[in-house]
């Protein structure tokens, strides 16, 4: 399968933005999807008098358990084994895909089932198995649609976001090798198109790999939450199930589920309850799989927890309210922030998980509306974490640059610095830039600009600078106020 | 530009209070009516204005780009110009938005305390211009008259940041002639985002085209928002459209009164 067969080299982000947004059915099919989405999640959450409430404690559970991460995940190694389960720890995506690779191999398995899962995305595991000629079959809906088509999801919950029904029409007759005729895009048409495929693979598939959505620390129990089930399925059949899961999905408690499971489906695909939740604690006699293993990733995260600023993204459960609000997400899509975490979340996510160069446009693709920071269920100040990891960018930058001189942007800040610090030489910047703009006044506008703000002209008229700036005016007033009264109290003009 | 205060607006009966205005640098060097137009509505209402001249810019721009070392010029200049202000008066949510979501950290960075500590005694005294007229002086009808039909652009920094919620439209639904238009999906951003516009040019801009979609929907004569860095870029693309539509700031609109032709 081309997804899996090589590691793809995403453009970066601009130009894969700026691609994006040529591409006019891609967001006719966005719009229409976040605008649906976004309108049913504020409806759900709106109905819940104690939202707030639960937000608060939701981002309370896991600010607590990142604080005392070390402490809760030796807690969940000790009740996993107790309960017969095996855990292993995964420093980063190489040690997890090796670990699961070993396990696969022991059991001499050609294909194993997968329940949709971010995680094994990040750590590319479908094409670490491929590497040793195993199959990894996506039993999710949509995550099936896009390895069908050899692409990458393009959003958290709905990775098929940017499809629409003919095209996966289109999908289905090409892969399973339907005559056309045989299926039409009535969308329970395709599903049960689908199911007929999967419906065999769990039959014979003895090995299931899965993320998780939670596991308590208590219990030992691992928690994941979907819709189709598909999940029930795979958690259930094979004889080996293998989850992996990023360290921070930890929770102390059992009854911290209670808080999680009614912020993540409302927030997430907006529904009060999702049809499916599955928590298994380790292995029964006779019920489920026969060996279980859990599989805890670090891949990062253990230095996002060490940063002040950037732990709070630890918190995220991957609902993906963020991206359906997203205005920037809304226009370019997924696929252009060049990893399985795009949006606002994939923006403060992936520069300090993966701390890749092309990560470095990612804080800056965000008007810093706010839209994220309002929806997120376990209240994750996005715009603050975009504003830092910005600082942090030119910082970077500085650092890195082989020469002495700055770049034009940082030479620019730094000259309007200079002007702002001090008001007499702003006032003679003013002065200024009303005769350097003459030469680019038309018919009262100015229609085109140079240098990097002719991004800004390309659809937008600036008007001229008027001839007298406020402070100007203000000037004069207390001047001509003066003139008439020996005493106008207004001291205030030093 | 709105005339001087006119004498048949209704005098409030308040104590007069003094308060400093902050005027952001692009309203000050771009669009000085919008301050006047500030000025005017608060000397109407009877409060003593003062214009600190040592003020420049907040540091928005520098902080929000990711020049934080910079910005620290600006939060010293800003705290210096408006150390005795009773209170400071800024017609741009955003500024103020920056101002109490950023100068306290800023500060602390910088590890000078006096700095911490005159940026905590600023800070609070700082207010946008819909949150000092409905909440500190408590009135919502400052006696405006704007026989137009025009629409209402809640930014994204006005109602994420500072919540103010519906002061604006509380003040505007109190202008004599004024027909309120609904804006469809006002609550989506208008792509501006300050250099976001110029490093992210192409979704700035189709953000935008379909703000000024939705403008035109409307069927305002006037688009009125309380931030003219968003207005410059909405207006902007009204402009360039020639669809004929005027950008106004919420100040304008409040300091317009019978006759003085807007
Ligand atoms: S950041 Fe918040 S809103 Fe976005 S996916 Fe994570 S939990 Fe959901």
């Amino acid at each position: 399968m081309s997804a899996e067969g090589a590691a793809r080299v995403p453009l970066p982000y601009l130009q894969a933005a700026s691609a994006a947004l040529q591409d006019a059915q891609q967001r006719r099919n966005l719009a229409t999807a976040t605008t649906t989405i976004r309108a049913k999640r504020a409806a759900v959450t709106e109905e819940m008098p104690d939202w707030e409430a639960l937000r608060a404690a939701g981002a309370a559970i896991k600010a607590h358990t990142l604080a005392n991460l070390a402490h809760y995940l030796e807690r969940l190694e000790a009740s996993v084994t107790a309960a017969g389960g095996r855990v292993h720890w995964a420093r980063d995506a190489a040690e997890a895909n090796a670990l699961v690779r070993d396990l696969v191999r022991a059991t001499g398995a050609r294909e194993v089932i997968k329940v949709k899962s971010m995680t094994t995305d990040e750590i590319g595991l479908n094409r670490a198995l491929a590497e040793d000629g195993v199959r990894a079959i996506e039993t999710d809906l949509a995550e099936l649609i896009v390895q069908l088509a050899g692409e990458a999801p393009s959003h958290i919950l709905v990775p098929a976001i940017h499809k629409n029904r003919a095209e996966i029409r289109a999908l289905f007759v090409r892969a399973f090798g339907l005559a056309p005729e045989a299926l039409s895009d009535d969308p329970a048409e395709l599903a049960g198109a689908a199911r007929r495929y999967l419906r065999e693979r769990f039959l014979d598939t003895g090995i299931a790999v899965s993320g998780a959505n939670f596991a308590v620390a208590e219990t030992g129990s691992v928690c994941v939450v979907e819709s189709e089930g598909n999940g029930r399925m795979c958690t259930t059949l094979p004889h080996t199930l293998i989850s992996v899961m990023g360290i921070e999905k930890v929770l102390p408690r059992w009854r911290d589920l209670e808080v999680f499971l009614q912020l993540l489906p409302r927030s997430s695909t907006a529904e009060r309850m999702n049809p499916y939740t599955s928590v298994w604690t380790g292995v029964h006699e006779g019920d489920g799989p026969r060996a279980f293993h859990l599989i805890l990733l670090d891949n990062g995260r253990s230095r996002t927890l060490a940063d002040e600023v950037g732990r709070e993204t630890l918190r995220c459960i991957r609902c993906s309210a963020c991206l359906n609000v997203c205005p920037v997400y809304e226009r370019v899509g997924g696929h252009a922030y060049g990893s399985v975490y795009p949006g606002p979340i994939g923006a403060i996510l992936n520069p300090q998980l993966r701390d890749e160069p092309r990560d470095e446009a990612l804080p800056y693709a965000s008007t810093l509306c706010g839209a994220c920071f309002e929806v997120c269920p376990v209240a994750i100040d996005i715009p603050r974490i975009l504003v830092e990891l910005r600082h942090r960018t030119v910082e970077r930058k500085r650092e890195r640059s082989p020469l002495p001189v700055p770049s034009a942007e940082d030479a620019a800040m730094q000259l309007a610095a200079g002007v702002f610090s001090n008001h007499r030489r702003y006032e003679a910047a003013q002065r200024m830039a009303r005769w350097g703009q003459l030469p680019f006044v038309r018919q009262g506008a100015l229609r085109s600009l140079p240098g990097p703000l002719a991004g800004w002209s390309v659809v937008r008229d600036l008007r001229p600078l008027p001839r007298q700036t406020f402070r100007e005016w203000w000037r004069t007033r207390t001047a001509a106020e003066r003139a008439t009264s020996a005493d106008t109290g207004g001291g205030d003009d030093a | 530009m709105p005339d001087l205060p006119s004498s048949g607006a209704p005098r409030v009966a308040r104590v007069p209070q003094r308060v400093a205005v902050f005027v952001p640098c692009y309203v000050d060097t771009l669009f000085p009516e919008a301050a006047q137009a500030v000025v005017v509505v608060l000397e109407r209402l009877g409060v003593e204005v003062a214009f600190p001249r040592a003020q420049t810019c907040c540091g928005q721009m520098h902080v929000n780009t990711g020049y934080q070392r910079e910005a620290l010029a600006m939060v010293r200049t800003f705290v210096r110009a408006f150390a005795d202000a009773e209170a400071v008066v800024a017609p741009s949510a955003s500024c103020v938005a920056l101002v109490r979501d950023h100068y306290a950290h800023l500060a602390a960075r910088s590890g000078d305390a006096a700095l911490e500590r005159a940026v905590a005694d600023v800070v609070p005294r700082v207010r946008e211009l819909s949150e000092f007229l409905v909440d500190d002086l408590g009135i919502e009808d400052v006696g405006a008259s704007f026989p137009h039909a025009v629409t209402f652009h809640p930014t994204c920094h006005s109602v994420r940041m500072l919540h103010v919620g519906d002061r604006p439209r509380r003040l505007l639904r109190q202008v004599r002639g004024l027909r309120l238009m609904e804006l469809p999906r006002s609550d989506q951003c208008c792509g501006f985002g300050g250099t976001f516009a110029v490093k992210n040019a192409d979704t700035s801009a189709a953000m935008l085209a379909d703000k000024v979609a939705d403008v035109i929907g409307s069927r305002a004569e006037v688009l009125v928002a309380a931030d003219n860095s968003c207005l410059m870029h909405i207006g902007g693309g009204l402009s360039r459209q020639r669809t004929g539509v005027r950008t106004m700031h919420l100040a304008e609109v409040l300091a317009s009164t019978e006759g003085a032709g807007a």
